[in-house]
């Protein structure tokens, strides 16, 4: 009988052992490629690529199920970065607006129910009930939410200003982008 | 004699100096309205202290600078301040810049700013200081806060102070005129930008086609071992920093880093009349010398000008148009910037206002790269603009990168000798700025990135909070409706009691 005890004893202390060794070493990494594309997406959750959030985003375009410019808020930026992760050609004319624009407050018709500011998940809308409510530009990623839930159709998209510090000399005359040529 | 190095590559554009070289500098009569720009520099814009209404002598601080990299503006003729607005900014774009409008009344009442009375005995520091509140920016047109790189030279550990009198840009003479009539202020300039700047000996590098310039600095700088006159050869663009530091020391700058890396910090000789005026006698940067060219300028000449005077009054001056110009730029031809329209003002980077006619400027069709390689020699920092030029065709903005698209100075040179007329530079300039706005777009990512993270936390937390407070209040009701138990069991044996005891009784 002590033999029996034995054996097993040591059988399941062995085996055990292997287990947590191999567990260790050959231990399969989450997909690397998600986590480096969910680093670069912007992480606000806007649902406007079609899935529930940026990290189910993030796996649809590991797998190749959605594309690389699936992603408005990013724009044409985040649309190259993507496809270098992937290691695809970028279909240049696929990115939707290369300037997503930002939200403002038409303050006329704002009534200030507070619904944007729950939604808005970048922080960007400040205001308090009944207070008129106010976009802060730099925050804003313009995911568009507050659109679709204010009430009065105050809130509305706007491309971002220009200004002597974000000027950027054009492309000469004549030279149209070729990715241009079959939009 | 002193040794001079080769720099590589360079043009020889025909110069057209010779209608202003000639003629001495003189004063523009005051304009209407000065509009003075509160960014005329690189770095922070300056931030508006007066108010409308206000009366304002001239050199009184009308913008103080903010922050490190920054420069105050100051008044440049005594008036009353009507608008603080913005208005069209002398840049290709014609966005608007915030401004200080003053009208002149004519009595140039000078501000009293106080004069040290031995600039170099001073501490290095202490002038540095006088040279930022003065407002001196680099007057060779990249208008960078003087100030900032003395101080880099003296933290850095400078050797070598280099005065830049290359003036390589054809029809510009400003420099030319100045070094040429007040060499003595200059010298004396350089002299004290030698001490605030701790560098052993100041090169002053004048091209040779300005040999009265050359002549009338070394009698200005003779029997002071320690500033040298040096005659370069003419070669545009011998006038770039990188250019006239290789040539005068035989040390190339390399990729990324700042002359004063290599113990070099160099000014333009503007910049070093600058601080004599400040220095010596208690005058801001309020006005410049500006060179009014181009073959559309019936007569063209040198000005002194004070700093937000309209471009329309310097042509006016010059007897106007002879012919309509084909287009007007601030600075040279050849990295001269286009201006929208002649209601902008001059500011403290304009060298000059060139006025082209349509003969002047080369309008000829595009045709395709045929490989000739002439841009490649001509490339003064050695870079393949063909290559480059190609790969921001097919917005490869990153391959161009690879190739050193951010180590071209901009100077044309390429654009110059093309024979296919393919605007090489304007590429370079374009794909910089596209990858400008894409590493600020990254930014803003990742900055979106953390403000949703930061409110996921904050959501997170506020549900704990709620879910805690419920608990507690759970706790507490359970805790009342236990005491009122209590209470009602001890109330029940009382009475009980009570009644047993009535019972005895």
């Amino acid at each position: 009988m002590y033999a029996a005890i034995i054996v097993l004893t040591v059988m399941g202390a062995g085996l055990g052992l292997g287990l947590g060794y191999a567990a260790r070493v050959f231990r399969v990494e989450a997909d690397p490629i998600v986590e480096r594309i969910a680093a670069k997406l912007p992480g606000s959750q806007c649902g406007q690529c079609g899935y529930p959030g940026c990290a189910p985003a993030a796996e649809a375009i590991a797998k190749g199920e959605a594309a690389v410019t699936c992603c408005p808020p990013g724009g044409l930026v985040l649309a190259e970065q993507l496809a270098e992760i992937m290691g695809v050609e970028l279909d240049r004319s696929a990115v939707r607006d290369a300037d997503p624009g930002i939200a403002w407050v038409e303050e006329s018709i704002c009534i200030g129910c507070v619904k944007c500011l729950r939604v808005c998940p970048t922080d960007a809308i400040v205001g308090a009930p009944k207070m008129i409510h106010a976009v802060l530009p730099e925050a804003c990623s313009g995911c568009t939410k507050c659109i679709d839930i204010c009430p009065t159709e105050a809130l509305r998209m706007r491309p971002i200003e220009v200004t002597l510090r974000t000027w950027r000399w054009h492309r000469p005359e004549g030279e149209t982008r070729p990715e241009a040529a079959h939009v | 004699m002193f040794r001079l190095f080769g720099i590589r590559g360079g043009v020889h554009p025909e110069e057209h100096k010779h209608p202003t070289a000639s003629r001495p500098i003189e004063t523009l009569p005051l304009p209407e309205r000065l509009c003075v720009p509160l960014a005329q520099h690189i770095g922070a814009p300056a931030e508006a202290v007066v108010k409308i209404g206000q009366r304002v002598l001239r050199g009184q601080l009308i913008g103080s600078g903010q922050g490190r990299v920054s420069a105050p503006v100051h008044a440049p003729a005594s008036g009353k301040v009507v608008a603080v607005d913005d208005l069209p900014a002398p840049h290709p774009s014609g966005l608007p810049v915030l401004s200080v409008v003053i009208e002149p009344d004519g009595a140039q009442d000078d501000a009293d700013h106080p004069v040290p009375s031995d600039p170099l005995a001073m501490a290095p520091e202490a002038i540095a200081d006088f040279v930022s509140r003065a407002g001196i920016v680099g007057l060779g047109g990249a208008a960078f806060p003087s100030a900032v790189k003395l101080n880099l030279g003296l933290s850095g550990g400078a050797h070598t102070l280099i005065i830049n009198g290359g003036e390589c840009e054809p029809y510009l003479t400003c420099d030319d005129r100045l070094m040429r009539e007040r060499a003595e202020a200059v010298i004396d300039g350089v002299r004290i930008m030698r001490h605030a700047s701790g560098a052993e000996v100041a090169l002053i590098g004048i091209e040779d086609n300005k040999p009265s310039a050359i002549e009338a600095m070394r009698q200005a700088a003779a029997g002071d071992d320690a500033v040298q006159v040096v005659a370069v050869p003419t070669r545009y663009p011998m006038g770039s920093e990188k250019q006239m530091v290789q040539a005068l020391t035989g040390r190339e700058i390399p990729a990324g880093k700042l002359s004063a890396q290599l113990g070099v910090v160099l000014h333009n000789v503007g910049t070093a009349y600058a601080v004599h005026r400040a220095l010596r006698q208690g005058r801001p940067l309020v006005s410049r010398i500006v060179t009014v060219g181009g073959g559309a300028v019936r007569e063209p000449r040198n000005f002194e000008v004070p700093i937000g005077t309209p471009l329309k009054a310097l042509f006016d001056a010059c007897g106007g148009f002879a012919e309509t110009p084909d287009r007007v730029l601030m600075g040279g031809p050849m990295m001269g910037q286009w201006m929208p329209s002649l209601e902008v003002p001059v500011v403290k980077g304009t060298s000059g206002v060139i006025a082209l006619t349509a003969a002047e400027v080369r309008k000829h069709p595009v045709q395709p790269c045929i490989r000739c390689s002439r841009c490649v020699e001509a490339c003064p920092v050695g870079l393949l603009p063909l290559e480059m030029a190609s790969r921001i065709r097919k917005s490869d903005y990153d391959a161009a990168g690879k190739l050193g698209l951010t180590d071209c100075i901009a100077c044309g040179s390429c654009s110059w000798v093309c024979p296919s007329n393919i605007p090489l530079v304007h590429f370079f300039n374009f794909a910089k700025g596209e990858l400008v706005a894409r590493r600020a777009a990254e930014e803003r990512t990742s900055g979106l990135r953390e403000l949703a993270e930061k409110r996921q936390v904050r959501l997170e937390k506020e549900a704990r909070i709620k879910a805690e407070k419920a608990a507690q209040r759970k706790r507490e009701r359970q805790a009342r409706a236990e005491a009122k138990a209590a209470a009602e069991r001890e109330a029940k044996k009382q009475a009980r009691e009570e009644q047993k005891q009535e019972e005895e009784a």
